[in-house]
């Protein structure tokens, strides 16, 4: 039986800032909870001791010249936004009024 | 109509080069093709013939005055729409990007503007390149020329019925699992995932930043090599850009041999699961590579099993990661809902109207992948999956220098067939994806047709920074197949309907 439940399915897209209807949780709770069971056998093909793999091509430290090339002006930076104001992005209410 | 626009791009590059041609009526070749067929096959988000012509114009301008240009000069090209041009809308086949005009060039356009390539256009792909089909375009999707009922292959289903529909003799896609390899296997044509860092993400809207990797598409492997040639390279806007030059993939895709080489059979792909005209055209071409000299080894890579695993939690718990940029501030859709909502409401509306169905899922499954309890049972798990498919391809390459395997386990399904159900979906990709989660390169060269006359296809496979081994050997069998055939795998795909 799978883990993944309606309830989970809705607290999952709340922490990823997305909107689901109803029949979208339907949805998704039947496909992921299949996705998820088919992923199970995962969890014993590294039962000994393996190290893991975040990245194909090991490289560390990569570091350029601390040089100032040009970047976008401000009205660039701005111009794709939906809205801005005073040369900055304008955004609803961080916080809630209560 | 102009003939031009079947020749390959090699040849309409030397035709440029003496002057024979001019770069604008090539490139308005290509444009009245577009106009022709594009209705039909959907390659194209966008088409820029104004950008486009005049890119040519300076082009032809600058030959006539005796400039020396880039081999390329004046050849145009179509470009998958998830990479930023300043000139051109990119939405990667999301609403959320709906209208969006980059404020930069990706690095990989920018190569391309230099070498003097016009670019024809933006091509479809599954919305931020999730699927295999382009049927997660939120623009509806692409066709496949060989039958317009049939799936073009995914994410880059527009870069690789652009080709072939010869309504552009390059284009470029990218590869995350499979993205440029599936839709050559469908469509006939050529697509190379170079090795992880070879070619500049700068640019390339990340969908999982440890497995995308730009590459070249074609009808032919020269000319993908001349492609990723152009596009290969340092750069120092993306940190994970490999710091050496690999070489010449032109001059190893002139080699025409394969005497000595030691190509390898990979078990796990072949056999069961594996349409048998699939397996009985790739038993062919390694019959044909035998005869000319290479010695056929098999190897085992026995953690593949878990390939498709690891690569769809990994894959979401990076895009999970990745796609939290659209948040209607900065740039892209805002959908403010009724009242006076928070920037929260507001972020969370956007995203459920802005991104479709496999986008959500694959955020949520990733948001689940990576949340605390599940870490180490999941995430952690592929990763060190990881580990063991790079030791599985380790142990396979000190056998052989060239792995061998069918592109895709079938031919191109029909729409609609695997809408509704992702698992069967993500069984596309089971011999693309070990590469990916590897890094190393990869190349789908065609490989004749089923009966059913769609075509069938062959991946090479080379350690990393060995992409050199992949132009070599795909010449080489690709000549091998137009020897038999007498002809290119791309002159048996029926003539489209021509709309004047």
């Amino acid at each position: 039986m799978s883990e993944i439940t309606p309830d989970l399915v809705r607290h999952l897209a709340n922490l990823a800032r997305i909107d689901v209807t109803d029949q979208e949780v339907d949805l998704f709770t039947g496909q992921l909870g299949l996705i998820v069971d088919s992923m199970a056998a995962i969890k014993e093909a590294v039962a000994g001791d393996v190290p893991a793999t975040s990245h194909p091509i090991p490289m560390a430290n990569v570091y350029r010249e601390d040089v100032v090339e040009p970047s976008l002006s401000q009205a660039e930076a701005l111009s794709a936004a939906p809205d801005s104001a005073d040369g900055r992005f304008r955004v609803h209410a961080i916080l809630d009024e209560e | 109509m102009s003939e031009l626009i079947y020749k390959n791009a090699s040849e309409l590059a030397q035709l440029l080069s003496k002057g024979e041609i001019s770069s604008v009526e090539l490139t308005q070749a290509h444009l009245d093709r577009t106009a022709q067929v594009d209705g039909a096959v959907h390659s194209y988000l966008h088409v820029g013939p104004e950008a486009a012509l005049a890119a040519a114009a300076d082009v032809d301008r600058r030959r006539a005055s005796g400039e020396k240009l880039h081999e390329l000069a004046g050849l145009p090209i179509a470009v998958k729409d998830n990479l930023t041009t300043t000139d051109a809308p990119t939405t990667s086949g999301s609403k959320i990007l709906e209208g969006w005009i980059p404020q930069y060039d990706s690095t990989v356009v920018k190569k391309l503007r230099a070498a003097g390539m016009p670019i024809l256009g933006k091509t479809n792909l599954d919305e931020f390149a999730m699927g295999s089909s382009t049927e997660f375009s939120a623009y509806g999707p692409s066709k496949n020329p060989w039958d317009l009922e049939r799936i073009p292959g995914g994410s880059g289903g527009g870069s690789s019925s652009v080709v072939a529909s010869f309504q552009a003799p390059l284009a470029i896609g990218s590869d995350t699992g499979g993205s440029i390899r599936y839709p050559a296997f469908v469509t006939g044509t050529v697509g190379t995932k170079p090795t992880y860092g070879a070619v500049s993400r700068y640019g390339l809207i990340a969908l999982a930043s440890s497995l995308d990797q730009v590459g070249p598409v074609s009808r032919n492997v020269l000319d993908a090599a001349l492609l990723q040639d152009v596009i290969a390279g340092h750069d120092p806007h993306d940190s994970t850009s490999l710091p050496e030059s690999l070489g010449s993939m032109t001059e190893a895709a002139k080699k025409l041999d394969v005497k000595g080489m030691r190509i390898g059979v990979i078990k796990q792909l072949s056999g069961d699961g594996f349409q048998p005209e699939v397996s009985a055209r790739f038993n062919e071409s390694l019959e044909l590579l035998k005869n000319a000299g290479a010695e056929i080894v098999e190897v085992s890579c026995p953690s593949f099993e878990y390939a498709i695993a690891a690569y769809y939690l990994i894959l979401p718990a990076e895009a999970s990661s990745n796609l939290a940029k659209f948040d209607s501030v900065r740039f892209g859709l805002r959908v403010t809902p009724d009242g006076a909502p928070t920037i929260e409401r507001v972020m969370a509306a956007t995203r459920e109207a802005g991104f479709g169905p496999e986008v959500k899922r694959r955020i949520i499954l990733g948001t689940y992948a990576l949340s605390s309890g599940y870490y180490d049972a999941y995430y952690g798990a592929a990763q060190k999956v990881r580990t063991l498919i790079q030791r599985d391809f380790d142990a396979a390459f000190a056998k052989a220098d060239v792995l061998v395997s069918p592109t895709a386990p079938a031919t191109a399904f029909k729409f609609g067939e695997k809408l509704e159900d992702p698992l069967a979906m993500y069984l596309n990709d089971i011999a693309t994806i070990p590469a990916n989660l590897a890094g190393i390169p990869g190349m789908a060269i065609p490989n004749g047709m089923a009966e059913n006359k769609m075509p069938s296809g062959i991946q090479l496979l080379a350690p990393a920074r060995e992409d050199a081994r992949l132009y070599q050997v795909g010449a080489a069998l690709e000549k091998m197949h137009e020897d038999v055939w007498g002809k290119r795998m791309i002159d048996f795909a029926p003539a489209l309907e021509v709309k004047n």
